[in-house]
């Protein structure tokens, strides 16, 4: 049985038989290379990510004010948190506003892409472009927008709002306790409904058109191919944008404070980060601050388990 | 009854008589009327700020959009605003003129985009390529630390800027997100694709690892560094809440930040910071409109298996 060597055979018997001072080097560079890519990870998340992550749970059981000065509290910062109407208010704010992009937003994204999937190529990259357009422009920019647009009397927003009701052109949306948050949905439904419809859209493209005209040619209704066909497609796309969405929503901030320039009359648009960012860098307080961060933390991952399994129980009942 | 109600109206009543007539007629009617609908309530507040920003401040609150044709003069419609807007404004830092801060968000949003680029590769490459003790945990930890939101460690990395003496420095910016969990995972994802053979051919031939890395996989993932670069690009841009603490100088604020105090400022004299909006949201719209194809490939490469 005669054995034939192949080269790298013979170049690892020969490096096996006399390890020189070069093959050793040689080997020790290869060795080396995958970890001396994944360098700058390494030192970026050592300093910037896990040191602070321990320093968050340090601090979050110390009495801060300002960079440098502590005190040792235990949970005395997670108690006074928990019991601070503030946050309170905080919670519900953040909680309304999550659970309207839920059954606003992602529906009508979802709509949308519908109504985009099946149209010409040429048509829908215009369409497409036209509805995602806010996204280019950030929550920043679109904050600013719509403190013009909101404006009582001249403002395009209630201007439009008359127009089409008769009622509305005084509205306040921006000083009025209770119309400050239906104010930051409405602009973050503009903001974010193409974000999500984008999304949509790779699902439905992905539907098999084989399948859907097999159910067509079967005497499946509208209904019945869409409840069947269309839907176990985009079921994995939808958890993701659902899941995505709410952690988003959690974690609102820039667009309520620019918008209402703080946090709106008695707080009314105060969102648990404004909470923290007000904590942290108008109080000095970085230990209060990093305590609500862990409780944002438990809130998302919790919440984002609940949605996950949903999804799988839903998925095997179809 | 006015004339959007009226128009609104008959829109509403033709599909009914075209889904009588010929059912398929109706839902191609329907998709047409809400997609045109839905783009016209989407563009609207652009059109809206494109006019406002060059109506003069006297006719501002005057007219929805543009004044009628016969009161359209250079007293109604000018550039006032943005020469306004140009013109250098006395700060506590000496005067510091509107480009300034352009040129500020021009510089931190494309030197960001290109070291987290290249970062993120090399370790996306690091993961894609090699088989090497610690790599499963190495990926597994990035894939934990994406479900930590960022604003946790908002408040420790305060002080560590404060202590590290980089407070009102660009490098406060750019440096904690150079090399991100997020992006080297989008770099793997893409990378494990290019052949084995390609590469084990580059050794061969006596190409070092870098080499083999930049040269001969990295043409291979460009509509992958296309969306991220745009993705990058935009986070920067439009962040406002990193630079908004880490910054003090005026003469070193970005955009989002000084069109943030302006809203107090010409609170009288809006169209100036329309203007200013009107001004920022062109560089973003030039590069989306330069990478649209790659931008929403790679946008959904992470949710949509293909």
């Amino acid at each position: 049985m005669s054995q034939v060597q192949t080269p790298q055979a013979v170049a690892s018997g020969v490096l096996a038989a006399k390890p020189s001072a070069g093959a050793r080097r040689y080997k020790f560079r290869k060795a080396i290379t995958p970890y001396s890519f994944l360098l700058p990870y390494f030192l970026v998340t050592f300093v910037f990510f896990l040191y602070p992550l321990l320093y968050a749970t340090i601090l979050s059981f110390h009495m801060t004010s300002g960079p440098g000065v502590r005190r040792f509290v235990g949970l005395d910062n997670f108690a006074f948190v928990l019991a601070d109407p503030d946050f309170h208010r905080a919670l519900y704010n953040t909680a309304f506003f999550a659970v309207c992009s839920l059954l606003i937003q992602l529906p009508l994204s979802f709509g949308l892409a519908m109504l985009l999937n099946s149209g010409k190529s040429r048509l829908k990259g215009f369409f497409r472009l036209a509805i995602f357009a806010p996204n280019l422009v950030g929550q920043v920019f679109v904050a600013i927008l719509f403190t013009m647009l909101f404006t009582p009397r001249y403002g395009l927003f209630n201007r439009i709002v008359h127009i089409l009701t008769g009622f509305g052109l005084e509205q306040r949306w921006l000083t009025d306790p209770r119309w400050v948050m239906p104010a930051v949905v409405i602009a973050a439904l503009w903001l974010y409904v193409g974000f999500n419809m984008i999304y949509f859209l790779a699902a439905l493209q992905n539907v098999s058109r084989d399948l859907v005209e097999a159910a067509w040619i079967d005497g499946a209704g509208p209904w019945g191919v869409f409840w069947n066909v269309t839907r176990p497609a985009v079921t994995p796309v939808a958890t993701f944008v659902v899941v995505v969405s709410s952690i988003g929503s959690f974690q609102l901030f820039e667009l309520p404070y620019v918008l209402l320039q703080g946090y709106g009359p008695k707080n009314s648009g105060l969102t648990i980060v404004g909470y923290l960012y007000s904590n942290a860098f108008e109080n000095g307080d970085l230990g209060t601050a990093a305590a609500v961060g862990w409780l944002l933390t438990l809130i998302i991952l919790t919440i984002s388990l609940i949605q996950i399994k949903l999804s799988g129980t839903m998925e095997n009942d179809g | 009854m006015n004339a959007l109600q009226i128009v609104l109206l008959i829109i509403a009543t033709v599909f009914p008589i075209m889904w009588l007539v010929r059912r398929k007629w109706g839902w191609t009617y329907a998709r047409w009327a809400g997609l045109i609908l839905a783009a016209i309530i989407m563009t609207l507040p652009f059109v809206w700020l494109f006019c406002a920003a060059f109506k003069d401040k006297t006719v501002l609150n005057e007219y929805m959009f543009l004044p009628s044709i016969d009161r359209l003069s250079p007293e109604t419609v000018n550039l006032d605003n943005f020469i306004e807007l140009f013109s250098a404004k006395q700060t506590v830092s000496g005067k510091v003129s509107f480009w300034r801060y352009f040129a500020n968000s021009l510089f931190l949003a494309s030197t960001t985009t290109f070291i987290s680029m290249v970062f993120c590769s090399m370790g996306g490459y690091a993961l894609a390529k090699y088989r090497f003790r610690g790599r499963h945990a190495i990926l597994g930890f990035m894939l934990a630390s994406l479900t930590i939101p960022g604003v946790v460690l908002l408040a420790p990395n305060f002080e560590i800027i404060y202590q590290l003496g980089w407070m009102d420095k660009y490098r406060a910016l750019i440096v904690p997100g150079a090399a991100s969990a997020f992006g080297i995972f989008l770099f793997r994802q893409a990378l494990l694709n290019v052949p084995a053979d390609l590469i084990e051919a580059g050794r061969i031939d006596g190409c070092s690892e870098f080499r083999i890395y930049l040269q001969l996989a990295m043409p291979l993932v460009r509509p992958m560094t296309g969306a991220f670069c745009l993705i990058t690009f935009l986070a920067q841009w439009n962040s406002f809440l990193a630079p908004n603490i880490f910054l003090q100088s005026q003469e070193k604020l970005t955009l989002p930040v000084v069109l943030n105090q302006y809203i107090g400022e010409y609170a009288q004299q809006y169209g100036v910071f329309l203007a200013g909006t009107l001004v920022a949201i062109i560089p973003p719209a030039i590069l989306f409109l330069a990478l649209q194809r790659e931008f929403i490939s790679g946008l959904t490469s992470g949710a949509v298996k293909q």
